[in-house]
């Protein structure tokens, strides 16, 4: 691993993405990214009788998977990096343990995908491990009764608000494979823009997402046509238009190749999603189905994924804090430029 | 656009750049929702009227019918959808208070009776509570004050 510029690393070994894998629920499966999913549920239950059972099965179910399509064994895997939006993610550890795989929780946030790739590459890149699982989950029924109110109250959400997405989302690493690769992160450093309403996540998000964005094209030395798409996680439509503009305010114009995850994955009017989806399992399902089928197809050779995330909970909105953000970027290359 | 400097600046540009609730449509729906709403309890305490019921105990009626509409409503996830269409139509009405006591018990059933339908059942409608009745006391204390000085409020 080299660091070149503030915080970002080019990788010195070539940090493979075996496999990857998604597994979405209902309303997603209704969405324009359908057709990349691993599997959609029926329902949000999942057969189990609670949410917090069914994320935990989802991210169960989808790391199973990627292993599976990996054709490596589990006892092969040294580590899985794993997160979610529950409380002291129960989500990932109830569903892992029984995976006999040590296992890292992590938290951040809605950028909880984007921080399991980036340790991930590290561990190996490292040399502390040859394969490891990053994944991420999210369910947006759980998610609501966690921050939000019971679904069945009769309330209008805000234009701005998201909807947390049912999914998850996990790649297996490997030291050996044929890509397409990660070639280098840029981690980010918390945020704080000021912003206090909750139901305007996107805007809480953008100054993080700027802030790793411009960090990434300073350090690295590559421009914003580098890439053939550069992706945010969840800032939605109303993020991804302020982080346009932020970044035109910096002399750099990112609209031809840029998007979010959560505008691609949920149809603004036809699904009434507001400003589009959130949540762990947005970026992780976008970049595990619809992402890593277009580096299959060739359609995409150089891709920055950077997940966002908005840390906070629901005790400091009550308390009138402000939402800190952060964003965390990774480079997925179909080739190895710089090996 | 110009740059943004301070959290100052970006606050005013965020609340240029985020969408509006579409407040006159909001209004209307909940408007003619409410207006139905009340429209169906006048109905129900006519029909009690008809019946021989006396006024005081066909109010209550009304009171227990709307109640149980709009919880069996909120049970058939039916409710919610209404609420997100009417807003404070389906919401001010008596019917939003049912709904916001039955949608936190459905919800916290999967922690047990006791510390899951029990303990949270009011999350949503105890600040009304607490608000509600604390006021009804304060007028009420107001009301024997100025009453037993011979000054009719009533």
């Amino acid at each position: 691993m080299k660091k070149v510029g503030n915080q970002s690393y080019f990788m010195s070994k070539p940090i493979n993405i075996l496999s990857t894998a998604c597994i979405v629920g209902p309303k997603e499966k209704d969405g324009p990214l359908n057709a990349y999913f691993d599997q959609c549920l029926e329902d949000e239950f999942w057969g189990e009788n609670s949410w917090e059972k069914a994320e935990s099965k989802i991210i169960k179910e989808t790391v199973n998977t990627a292993i599976a399509k990996s054709k490596i064994a589990s006892s092969s895997i040294d580590f899985v990096f794993a997160g979610d939006l529950l409380n002291q993610c129960i989500s990932s550890s109830f569903g892992l343990r029984e995976s006999n795989i040590p296992f890292f929780g992590i938290f951040g946030a809605c950028s909880t995908f984007g921080e399991a790739l980036t340790l991930g590459s590290m561990t190996i890149d490292g040399d502390f491990a040859t394969n490891v699982v990053c994944a991420a989950s999210s369910h947006f029924c759980s998610a609501e009764k966690q921050f939000r109110f019971p679904l069945e109250l009769g309330n209008q959400r805000a234009p701005s608000s998201q909807w947390t997405v049912t999914g998850s989302g996990a790649a297996v690493l490997s030291k050996d494979g044929e890509g397409p690769y990660v070639t280098a992160i840029t981690p980010g450093k918390i945020v704080d823009m000021g912003i206090k309403d909750a139901n305007n996540m996107g805007a809480a998000m953008a100054g993080a997402a700027q802030d790793t964005l411009l960090c990434h094209f300073k350090d690295t030395g590559r421009n914003p046509s580098y890439y053939d798409a550069i992706f945010t996680g969840d800032l939605g439509h109303v993020g991804k238009d302020i982080l346009i503009d932020l970044m035109e305010t910096k002399g750099y114009n990112i609209k031809a190749n840029y998007n979010d995850c959560g505008v691609l994955i949920f149809d603004k009017e036809q699904q009434d999603t507001h400003s589009g989806g959130s949540g762990c399992g947005c970026s992780a399902s976008v970049f595990c189905g619809y992402i890593s089928h277009m580096f299959k197809e060739g359609k995409y050779k150089k891709v920055l994924l950077m997940p966002t995330g908005a840390l906070m909970n629901s005790t400091t909105s009550q308390q009138g804090e402000s939402i800190p953000g952060i964003a965390h970027a990774v480079a997925i290359e179909a080739t190895c430029p710089n090996l | 656009m110009k740059p943004i400097n301070s959290k100052e600046e970006y606050a005013t540009y965020v609340d240029q750049k985020t969408p509006n609730s579409p407040i006159l449509k909001n209004c209307f729906n909940a408007f003619w929702v409410g207006g139905l709403i009340c429209a169906l309890g006048q109905i129900i305490f006519e029909i009690c009227k008809t019946r021989g019921i006396d006024e005081t105990t066909s109010y209550t009626i009304v009171s227990i019918s709307l109640i149980f509409i709009s919880a069996f409503l909120t049970a058939l996830n039916i409710f919610n959808k209404i609420g997100k269409f009417a807003g404070a139509g389906s919401l001010v009405p008596i019917t939003g208070f049912a709904n916001s006591i039955v949608s936190p018990a459905m919800e916290y059933k999967s922690e047990g009776y006791v510390m899951g339908v029990g303990a949270k059942m009011f999350t949503v409608a105890g600040p009304v509570l607490v608000y509600g009745i604390s006021t009804s006391i304060i007028i009420g204390i107001l009301y024997i004050i100025f009453n037993t000085q011979s000054i009719t409020l009533i």
